[in-house]
């Protein structure tokens, strides 16, 4: 077992956990944060991304040790006092999401995009998002939200 | 104004986008509290003869509370076959391999632990002695090995008789061109794999909760897999993560879980991996066609024949009876004076097939569609002409065609005419034609696919579809309606708030949708075959209506009026006496009353038929094969449109992944039958750089089976978009002399296409 000390949602947490455990199980299992999702055996499908210090990391090939120390951001944390972040209305604004599975996934993607990139074009949204899958979108409406998202932010 | 027809944004959205959806392994219930965790063991041979089990070794390990195999099992019947009579009944499931194992992935022990991170490594403690046997694969199976020896044979059964075709079919014809198709097995992936849940009550109740289409339909499979009575099964739907067809019903594994539960006498779950999810959920299409098709040099159509194969996989499932929906569709939009259509189904060492978004329809349509563009090729005439040519002209009165299917309206001409207008197609075929001229290396293919296709069938001929619904206001204002359908990503809550909102006056945030708890909602025909808004969302505005029936009664009595000199207002969702608005009582008081309930059946004369045409543009690299999809405009009219921005969302879902088993997504084994695509990593699952935003051009021909005017519109997307692209991506080397490739056109295919056609490379 392994002290760890993370800050997650901007709420400092600490547990003592076995040195395998993924971050996505720690949030999901010890934290009861079960937004992000495990989709994949293979770092594929960033169904279970989160932004570890801001850039956004795929949970699942990430340990819950890797994380001590570090500030973690889920879904669960992105929106304050009920209203939903930029990135997280454009979602409901575009239909960008469907059966949900991939959503908080692809929301923390985004966003990690566009602190890295906060005017990408459609390519650019596109690649940056290529490590996040989605069954049911067909990424279009995803991919107008996000740009949505991103031309909201600038004004 | 009317609600109907509008974009309204879901209300399901800020739980999805927040606190994520509660899909069946997030479930917390006291019920479920201690639960023990299933995994299975599966097969890695793709046929083999199980000599022995050994689970001593993997009952000792840490945190194993049980080993069972197919023999602990032996109180549990055998799955038959679907279709059985046309299907052979000898090939049989067990819930675990008992004897034999017939595709890589098959069940064949389950391990059960206390905690999930010790059930991996004890099922690598259950030592299984295989005794290999040649694997069957491929659309022509041998009978020299056999999956099932009581059978006899590989082939499942025939669907039409062979023997019958008309040898005179293409008599009279100046041009018959014959091709043998390739409609390529694919993994139907959903983000959320399958999982399970399950708890037995004192009262010798099973509740379950299963991701699954249909709670109602996922209850009696359960009861049949487990031999007991439906009423004691209960199934809970929680949100589910994408379904597309293959997520219809039970799976061995859910009743297993189940079975365990019992016998331990404690709750148990299961979640599979995505390696599992990927050899051992259903799979879908997995047909290969013969297509003949036959005209005049002027581009008419006479006549033409489809033979099908369908390869079921290890075991009969809904795969087998899937070619009786493509033979339906065989002939399409077209008016062919002759077109005939015969299917086999064979059984091979390979992951079962079931549904997949359009399952047995995008079949039909890609056969047909690649017929067409061999035809028009081999007359040298324009695709589109031809199809204007041979497209059935408008009709709004039922149109029966020769395979039985009953067409409720269409316009094809016009569909196609506005897609190719939407498309700019003159203007794309002189850039072709440049390109072609200029010897560019990237040329531009362009490729248009016409279709017509089944939506919201019944249980078969005479059993009309029909789905119930049950609407309550409550005393609060607040709604609540109840549904047989299974929403799992299509918006039901909003799409069938709305609907109850226009009849009622009451907004769609104070409605809550239910579904899926079968204790709940008994009946139901789940969500499947794009028929949920047609008949589901039609049985809620009926029952919306019966509602104000029944409230204007009431409401006649509390005033002391005639219910028939009462108006009922919207605005105010309260019925007054005309022209005394002050002689007034809202629906909330007089649900105070007396609760104010009301379920009905809508039923529909029968299927609809939605139709379309998908253009395609692509630009082939002729040196390195590489394929780049534009383009895709499409023109999808499925009736009314109750909420474009559902609608739009069910189309670009629809053309993704289409247009994936165009030009990527592929399960492919090994010639002795390992699977090679068996991880997100191996699998080309589509993603966001390799399609482009979609071109939506609406139409929308209203039927007259349900008074929303509705079609289905969920597989609309995929039954188009495959042919278009594969049109395409055979249309940008045409001129080299490429007649034809197979799906997936991936880059490697069209590479070697284009070597088999340079000069001097028979040699
Ligand atoms: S679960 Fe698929 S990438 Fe993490
Ligand atoms: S919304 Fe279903 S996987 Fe993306």
């Amino acid at each position: 077992m392994t002290h760890i000390e993370v800050t997650v949602n901007g709420e400092k947490r600490s547990a003592e956990v076995e040195p395998r455990l993924l971050l996505v199980h720690y949030l999901r299992d010890h934290l009861g944060l079960r937004a992000a999702n495990v989709g994949c055996d293979t770092t594929s499908c960033g169904a279970c991304t989160v932004l570890l210090d801001g850039k956004s990391v795929k949970s699942c090939t990430v340990l819950a040790v890797q994380a001590s120390g570090h500030e973690v951001t889920t879904t669960e944390g992105l929106s304050a006092d009920g209203e939903l972040h930029p990135v997280q209305a454009a979602f409901r604004q575009h239909h960008g999401l469907q059966c949900g599975f991939c959503t908080p996934g692809m929301v923390m993607a985004a966003v990690g995009l566009l602190a890295e990139i906060p005017h990408p074009t459609e390519a650019q949204v596109r690649e940056g998002l290529e490590g996040n899958l989605c069954r049911c979108t067909g990424y279009h409406n995803i991919v107008q939200a996000v740009l949505a998202a991103a031309s909201e932010v600038t004004a | 104004m009317s609600i109907l027809g509008t974009r309204v944004l879901r209300t399901e959205d800020p739980k999805f986008l927040t606190t994520g959806g509660v899909y069946t392994e997030d479930v917390a219930d006291d019920r479920l509290e201690g639960a023990c965790h299933v995994f299975f063991v599966r097969s890695p041979l793709a046929h083999a003869r199980i000599s022995s089990i050994d689970v001593s070794a993997a009952r000792q390990a840490p945190g194993v509370i049980g080993v069972y195999t197919g023999a602990d099992l032996a109180d549990l019947a055998p799955i038959p076959p679907s279709a059985a009579g046309l299907i052979n009944t000898e090939m049989q499931q067990r819930l675990l391999a008992v004897d034999k194992a017939r595709f890589v992935g098959e069940a064949v022990a389950a391990v059960v632990t206390e905690h999930p991170y010790q059930g991996e490594d004890a099922t690598e403690l259950v030592t299984v002695d295989y005794d290999p046997l040649p694997a069957v694969l491929g659309f022509d199976p041998a009978d020299d090995s056999l999956l099932f020896e009581a059978a006899g044979t590989n082939v499942a059964g025939y669907w039409g008789d062979p023997s019958k075709l008309d040898a005179q079919l293409f008599d009279g014809c100046e041009v018959v061109v014959k091709q043998t198709i390739v409609n390529q097995r694919v993994a139907p992936a959903p983000m959320e794999t399958r999982a399970a849940a399950a708890v037995w009550g004192d009262d010798g109740r099973l509740t379950t909760w299963i991701p699954n289409q249909g709670a109602q339909g996922t209850k009696a499979d359960m009861a049949k897999l487990l031999g007991i009575d439906e009423s004691l099964v209960r199934v809970i739907t929680p949100d589910v993560g994408g379904a597309f067809g293959a997520k219809f019903g039970a799976d061995p594994e859910h009743a297993v879980v189940a079975w365990i539960a019992r016998r331990l006498g404690r709750p148990a779950r299961w979640t599979e991996t995505r390696y599992e999810n990927l050899i051992a959920m259903t799979h879908g299409r997995a047909q290969q066609h013969t297509v003949t098709i036959g005209g005049s040099r002027d581009g008419n159509v006479q006549a033409y024949r489809l033979e099908i194969v369908q390869d079921a996989g290890a075991y009969p499932k809904i795969g087998a009876v899937l070619p009786m929906l493509t033979i339906l569709m065989t002939s399409g939009p077209y008016d062919i004076p002759k077109a005939e259509a015969v299917a086999k189904v064979v059984v091979t060492n390979t992951t079962p097939i079931g549904a997949y978004r359009g399952a047995g329809r995008p079949e039909a349509t890609a056969a047909l569609e690649r017929a067409i563009d061999l035809f028009a090729a081999e007359i040298g005439a324009d695709p589109a002409d031809v199809r204007r040519k041979n497209l059935l002209a408008p009709f709004t009165e039922p149109h029966r065609t020769a395979f039985g299917a009953l067409y409720d309206s269409g316009d094809y001409v016009a569909a196609l005419d506005k897609a190719l207008t939407t498309a700019g197609y003159a203007d794309l075929r002189s850039q072709q034609a440049q390109r072609r001229a200029s010897g560019d290396v990237r040329q531009l293919g362009i490729g248009v696919a016409s279709y017509v296709e089944i939506t919201g069938m019944g249980d078969g001929e005479g059993t009309p579809p029909e789905e119930n619904a049950t609407v309550e206001v409550h005393p609060d204002g607040t709604a609540t309606i109840l549904t047989g359908t299974s929403p799992h990503g299509q918006g039901h809550a909003t799409a069938w708030a709305m609907i109850a909102s226009e009849e009622l006056g009451i907004p769609v945030e104070k409605f809550t949708l239910k579904w899926g708890d079968t204790d709940l909602i008994p009946e139901g025909g789940g969500t499947g075959g794009s028929r949920s808004l047609q008949q589901g969302g039609a049985a809620v505005q009926q029952a919306a209506r019966e509602l104000l029936d029944v409230a204007r009664l009431r409401a006649a009595a509390e005033l002391e009026a005639n219910a028939a000199d009462l108006v009922f207002d919207k605005g105010r969702s309260a019925f007054n006496v005309a022209g005394d608005p002050d002689a007034s009582v809202p629906l909330t008081q007089l649900a105070e009353n007396e609760r104010l309930l009301i379920r009905t059946v809508f039923s529909q004369p029968g299927a609809t038929f939605p139709f379309g045409t998908h253009v395609a543009v692509v630009e082939v690299d002729t040196e390195t094969g590489k394929t780049t999809l534009l383009r895709v405009i499409t023109v999808d009219d499925a009736g009314t449109v109750l909420n474009p921005l559902l609608a739009e969302g069910q189309r670009h879902g629809g053309i993704g992944q289409g247009a994936a088993q165009a030009f990527l997504e592929e399960v492919v084994y090994d010639d002795a039958g390992n699977p090679l695509t068996a991880s997100l990593a191996d699998y080309p699952f589509v993603s966001a750089t390799e399609v482009p935003s979609f071109e939506l051009a609406s139409m929308a021909t209203p039927t007259s089976y349900n008074p929303l005017g509705a079609k289905g519109i969920g597989e609309a997307g995929s039954i188009g978009s495959t042919p278009a692209v594969q049109n395409a991506v055979v249309d940008a080397v045409a001129h080299l002399g490429v007649r034809h490739i197979d799906l997936p056109v991936t880059s490697r295919r069209v590479w070697q296409a284009l070597q088999a056609v340079q000069p001097g490379s028979e040699q």
